[in-house]
């Protein structure tokens, strides 16, 4: 068994991070998740393993350090909060469109503008929709737990190399302001730079002799080459959807309706599965673990054996509740719960919210 | 002398001071002994005392004084973290008879801002920048600012700032006072009755020559405490700032009518 | 068995490290745990307050409604947080600084004077501890050297030295509590 700890969801990430074995984090601080950066700098990860960590002078400069790092084939990392992970949507589409691997972890708060600082899940059409230009998609998984803020990092840098993309994690304000037992994962080698040179011919380490120098750019002034460039996103993008959906299933063998929530959410719709079965009421929860590719056909599958509704639990006004919606079809009852602004619902009010909304609906 | 009755005390002709009705009745919400409550009470005054209270549109950033449009008395837009001085160039711009002003901390004007902060100078907008440098980020719970002296400790600089792999505090006053579209570039304090007495001149000087029509813009930097990030009780805090502070941002003016002071 | 717990009072009291050191001694004995604060605008008015979790299964929400037992530190927690108990729970509280005490007839309600015992023991940093020591009399849910391995783990070495003397406090908190 790892090593176990009582530590908040921010500074999991960030020793996960260290144990993953990443080369570098650049980040600036911002409410709730400035532990991630600030575990980082007090554990001085340069002398554990050699990771760089900066505090850089905005979320934009960041986000184009992680081009830079991520492009020369090291494996690199930032967190923010809402308010900067809107500001590095520019840099975002940029590295999407040059097929750079990176993670991007946003700690949401509540929104829109600077909105304030508590927890809140309004960031999922940002996420799962685009954010910044053009057609591109983005891996999304949301930790509930702050083991799977620790679990999540190695996976989401797996998946940024494996695909050559920038990978989310999607967490908020709970689950990084909360302490909760971690397991954590043994430490990972870095990549020596001659590794990072074998298995990533794509980055620019220097033109080696005797090849094709490389270079990473999201530009191409010629349209067919950039539908072409677009097309071949896309079918990467379908890949992804083939291989990467993740989610859980909880008491819903017997359910008669579904909560569908992520992250925080989810936990608290643990609680209302219970509360509800303590009346009477067959409910199961299917968590969704990422946010895209989002778990449709599982969906559908349950509409088809004839669940009776979905109730989609966000702390949202309703944003991941379309997506339930476009795999329903309308052949069942779907709707939305969901306190805003950093207001976190109860577990009761999820209840009454399934009775009124989906059973008495 | 005989002793005051608090009703006496209270009476209209004892008065020694009175708030400027510019200050809204709200309580600050920074911590007690903190500067930005002062530099805040100085600069309506100032706008009060020109008259300018129905003609001036002030800017709040992000950062513990994100909340200045609560405490300040007049029309204000709050900012995204940095962008003040583009909001301010744009309305000074759409309304040029007006008085524009942002007030900034050090994160937002001289780390995510610097962008537009030296921009607006290089444009020589005329509004003015009231700056408050206090070496740290207050509002997020004490991090490294790019103001922040070598070797201070921060969240984020725990064993203190490595100017080798963290940078140097930049000095960016002493930057813009460089860019010809500016006109008048003061460092002040406002930690004593004395040092408030000559930032409110400064300040004053600032907005006067944005309604005299002067050319360019006037920027006055405030060196100022921040006793909670800095850990210290505010006595302790401005005592450091003297002996910490002051040296490597020594106060005075920097460039007067378009010319930089020969020191 | 889960054990779910609101700690409320003033910043300063140790409501948070209260609440993390019990966090700690239920992850010594191999249990879930979640400890999930208050934070941000909320605590400048000056108060705080942790919702821990124990549970000998995996913890679903880490923020609730009602809860198993309140430790209440302050008037305004008392405001807000009497409500909260769940019929048949208990309420442990310090009548210091209490204007008005809690009157439900279906909770257990319990005493500790913490800041006088605390007072008395010459320092009052361990109160904390010795209204943790009331609370594991009433619901031993963590046994007392898990609570000291858990102290090890949370406390930085340098502070080691003090652990006998939390040791104290708990044992007087024990000692000391009353049913009202
Ligand atoms: C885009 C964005 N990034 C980060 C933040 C978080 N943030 C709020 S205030 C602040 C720094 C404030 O420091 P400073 O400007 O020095 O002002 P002070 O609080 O010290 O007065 C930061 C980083 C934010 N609100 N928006
Ligand atoms: S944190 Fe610092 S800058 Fe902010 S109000 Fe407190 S003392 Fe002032």
């Amino acid at each position: 068994m790892g090593e176990l700890k009582l530590m908040k969801g921010n500074e999991a990430l960030a020793e996960a991070a260290i144990r993953a074995g990443a080369d570098g984090y650049f980040g600036y601080p911002i409410t709730p998740q400035s532990e991630v950066i600030e575990y980082l700098m007090a554990e001085k990860p340069f002398d554990r393993t050699g990771m760089v960590v900066l505090q850089a002078e905005s979320e934009v400069a960041s986000i184009n350090m992680l081009y830079g790092g991520g492009g020369s084939g090291k494996k690199v990392m930032t967190s923010s909060s809402s308010p900067g992970i809107s500001l590095m949507q520019e840099g975002i589409s940029y590295l999407a469109g040059g097929e750079v691997p990176c993670v991007i972890a946003n700690v949401v708060r509540g929104g829109p503008g600077l909105g304030d600082i508590q927890p809140a899940q309004s960031d999922y059409f940002q996420s799962v929709k685009g954010g910044g230009h053009g057609d591109y998609r983005l891996p999304c998984l949301a930790p509930a737990s702050v083991q799977e803020m620790s679990d999540f990092v190695p996976v989401a840098f797996d998946l940024a190399f494996k695909y050559r993309t920038p990978v989310l994690i999607i967490a908020d304000g709970l689950i990084g302001q909360m302490m909760e037992k971690v397991e954590l994962f043994d430490q990972m080698p870095r990549l020596t730079d001659q590794e990072v040179i074998e298995k990533y011919p794509w980055a620019t380490t220097g033109k080696p002799k005797g090849k094709e120098r490389r270079i990473l750019t999201s530009l191409d002034l010629d349209p067919h080459k950039l539908e072409k460039h677009n097309q071949h996103l896309h079918a990467k993008y379908n890949e992804i959807k083939e291989n990467e959906v993740r989610y859980e299933l909880i008491d819903t063998d017997d359910a008669d309706y579904l909560f569908v929530a992520y992250g925080s959410s989810a936990r608290i719709c643990q609680k209302s599965v219970k509360l509800a079965r303590e009346k009477g009421i067959k409910v199961g929860l299917l968590r969704i673990i990422s946010l895209w590719p989002f778990a449709s056909d599982v969906i559908k599958e349950f509409t088809a054996k004839g669940i009776k509704g979905f109730l989609s639990v966000e702390m949202s006004m309703g944003q991941m509740v379309e997506d339930i919606q476009l795999a329903v079809q309308g052949k069942t009852k779907v709707d939305h719960f969901g306190r805003v602004g950093g207001v976190i619902h109860s577990p009761e009010e999820v209840v009454e919210a399934l009775e009124q909304k989906i059973i008495g609906g | 002398m005989a002793e005051l009755s608090v009703q006496d005390i209270i009476k209209p002709e004892n008065l020694v001071y009175e708030k400027t009705k510019l200050m809204t009745d709200k309580t600050l919400s920074y911590c007690p002994g903190c500067g930005h409550g002062t530099a805040h009470r100085l600069t309506m005054e100032v706008i009060e005392e020109l008259g300018k209270e129905n003609d001036t549109i002030g800017i709040a950033p992000v950062g513990c004084s994100v909340l200045a449009y609560e405490f300040m008395n007049i029309d204000m837009q709050q900012a995204a973290h940095g962008r003040a001085p583009a909001h301010a160039t744009a309305v000074k711009r759409l309304w040029p008879n007006k008085v524009v002003f942002t007030y900034q901390g050090d994160g937002d004007l001289a780390a995510i801002g610097t962008a537009e902060t030296i921009h607006a100078c290089n444009r020589g907008e005329q509004i003015v920048i009231i700056f408050i440098n206090n070496g740290i980020y207050g509002m997020t719970g004490g991090q490294m600012a790019p103001t922040t002296l070598p070797e201070m400790k921060t969240s984020t600089s725990p064993f203190g700032r490595d100017v080798a792999s963290m940078g140097y505090p930049l000095k960016i006053t002493e930057l813009i006072s460089n860019l010809p579209g500016v006109q008048y570039v003061s460092r002040q304090a406002v930690h004593s009755p004395a040092a408030a007495r000559k930032a409110k001149r400064a300040i004053k000087k600032a907005f006067q020559n944005q309604i005299d029509n002067k050319p360019g813009l006037s920027f006055i930097e405030i060196v100022s405490n921040c006793n909670s990030g800095w850990k210290m009780t505010p006595n302790d805090s401005n005592e450091w700032m003297e002996e910490n502070m002051f040296p490597y941002y020594p106060l005075g003016d920097i460039k007067v009518d378009g010319k930089l002071i020969e020191k | 068995m889960t054990e779910e717990i609101i700690i409320a009072g003033f910043g300063g009291q140790g409501v948070l490290s209260m609440g993390k050191i019990l966090a700690y001694s239920g992850i010594m004995q191999e249990q879930e745990v979640s400890w999930m604060p208050s934070y941000g605008p909320e605590m400048r008015g000056g108060t705080a307050n942790v919702t821990v979790i124990v549970s000998d299964e995996r913890i679903s929400s880490p923020t609730l409604t009602y809860y198993d037992t309140a430790i209440i530190l302050n008037q305004q927690s008392m405001d807000k947080f009497e409500e909260t108990v769940k019929p048949g729970g208990v309420l442990l509280y310090d009548p210091n600084g209490i204007s008005k005490h809690p009157s439900r007839t279906d909770i257990t309600i319990y005493k500790i004077e913490g800041a006088k015992i605390a007072a008395d023991m010459g320092n009052t940093k361990i109160f904390n501890m010795v209204v943790l020591g009331a609370y594991l009399q009433i619901k031993p849910i963590v046994k007392l050297e898990n609570v000291i391995k858990g102290l090890k783990k949370s406390l930085p070495e340098r502070y080691h030295k003090l652990i006998p003397l939390n040791e104290d406090a708990i044992t007087q908190g024990m000692k000391n509590v009353i049913t009202t």
